[in-house]
């Protein structure tokens, strides 16, 4: 039967997560549902969850004055969105709002950071696999800045 | 009596193709579709292959050609207008007469391809190159296994061939997925880099061959990915980009190591080609 656990167990970030771990996690874990233009997360606002992505999209936006809203990523099946909720002060940085109806588990923050200081070896377990995913953002943002698609500079025009 | 054949153009005399149309792809990007005279109908060219193109006056540059592959009455070449002689390009109106070279150059390894699964990655302009190779895969659809076509672009606005990625989508047969760097409200689609949609895809790098065309460090960071599922360099083709002159490897304007790439390229393998790319003097 499918729970909440099985399913947490499929999620990437948590692949290879001890059992007891799973359990504690899923603990703090709820389905949640999204409708299309939804906001999910608002620039500023406290992170108390964050989402694992089961169905749909969510866009990860911009609103800077005078620039208007730009999309910067999007966050699809069995991705992670947010991770502002693991450092403080514990605030979205973007705004992330639903594209479609989209379907998620949110995983309580304040839930899970007093099981991390109750037992931080499971605090330290979630850091690293939070951290991969706050480097594979950062080298994709860096890939964004280098602008791929240009026109190199040497090339016969 | 029988006709004589005609002998085949000189390679380094530029024949006049009429202008029959331009059509705007992008705000920057137009595509020309050129008429051969009538002697040199049809004019067969491989996938991948590209043209000198030559605007009267002003000069001449390597294109790919992006139409569908064979024999055709009609070029397609698709162009960014970058500077003086691609403006110049696009400046030409139906009637217009474009001097052309070629066809120069490798082509896509289409036919060592059978039999197997192919993962087209292409990034921005990239997808010209790539076009006539998606036509002959599907052309040929039995002869091939999974077929899945990697598309990047910085913003909506720049995606090139927009009717046929709505036509290659609708497909069954054929897996499109399109990112773009950046999008305003309104876009519904991905958002992120190329290279984003590799550890997404589902890929079997034994049975897989990659081509991949844009600009080199789009196709380095593409190549990195696909390395990381899995991929061996033999099965990864680039199509390079390099100041090619005479198309025919005899001026030495595009030589990149033991390489000139109008001649041993423009579409390498990655495991003959990728070592030079590291080198800075290169």
């Amino acid at each position: 039967m499918e729970t909440l656990e099985t399913i947490l167990a499929e999620i990437p970030v948590f692949h290879g997560l001890k059992p007891e771990y799973l359990a504690l996690i899923t603990g703090c874990a709820s389905n949640v549902r999204f409708t299309a233009d939804q906001f999910i997360g608002r620039k500023g606002e406290p992170a108390n969850r964050f989402f694992l992505i089961r169905q749909g999209r969510v866009a990860v936006e911009i609103h800077a004055p005078g620039r208007g809203v730009l999309t910067i990523q999007t966050v699809g099946e069995n991705e992670v969105l947010g991770w502002s909720w693991l450092l403080p002060p514990y605030q979205w940085h973007f705004d992330a709002r639903a594209l479609c109806v989209t379907r998620a588990l949110a995983l309580d923050a304040k839930c899970l950071r007093t099981k991390f200081d109750k037992d931080p070896a499971l605090g330290y377990e979630l850091l690293l696999r939070f951290s991969q995913l706050i480097e594979q953002r950062v080298e994709a943002m860096s890939l964004q800045l280098l602008d791929l698609y240009g026109v190199p500079e040497d090339v016969p025009r | 009596m029988s006709a004589l054949p005609l002998s085949p153009p000189d390679p380094m005399r530029p024949v006049p193709f009429r202008v029959d149309r331009v059509r705007a792809e992008t705000h920057d990007t137009f595509t020309l579709h050129l008429r051969p005279p009538a002697w040199l109908e049809p004019f067969a060219f491989a996938p991948g292959q590209f043209n000198m193109l030559y605007a009267f006056g002003t000069g001449e540059v390597p294109v790919s050609l992006s139409g569908p592959p064979g024999t055709s009455r009609e070029l397609l070449h698709t162009i960014r207008a970058v500077g003086s002689v691609t403006r110049a390009l696009g400046r030409l109106r139906r009637g217009d007469q474009v001097g052309v070279r070629g066809p120069f150059g490798t082509p896509w390894p289409l036919a060592e391809a059978r039999g197997k699964d192919v993962v087209i990655v292409a990034g921005g302009i990239g997808l010209a190159p790539l076009r006539p190779a998606v036509h002959e895969l599907l052309e040929h659809r039995d002869a091939y296994g999974r077929i899945v076509l990697l598309y990047g672009a910085r913003t909506p606005r720049d995606l090139l061939f927009s009717r046929d990625l709505e036509s290659w989508r609708g497909r069954f047969d054929l897996d499109v997925q399109v990112i773009v760097d950046r999008a305003a409200p309104g876009w519904h689609g991905l958002v992120g880099t190329v290279t984003a949609l590799i550890p997404r895809t589902p890929l079997d790098p034994e049975q897989t061959t990659a081509l991949v065309c844009g600009p080199e460090i789009m196709m380095w960071f593409t190549v990195h990915a696909l390395k990381s599922r899995g991929f061996a360099t033999s099965s990864i083709f680039v199509s390079m980009e390099r100041n090619m002159k005479c198309g025919i490897g005899l001026c030495g304007h595009c030589q990149l190591g033991p390489f000139f790439v109008c001649r041993h390229g423009p579409v390498f393998p990655f495991e003959k080609i990728g070592p030079t790319l590291l080198i800075r003097e290169l």
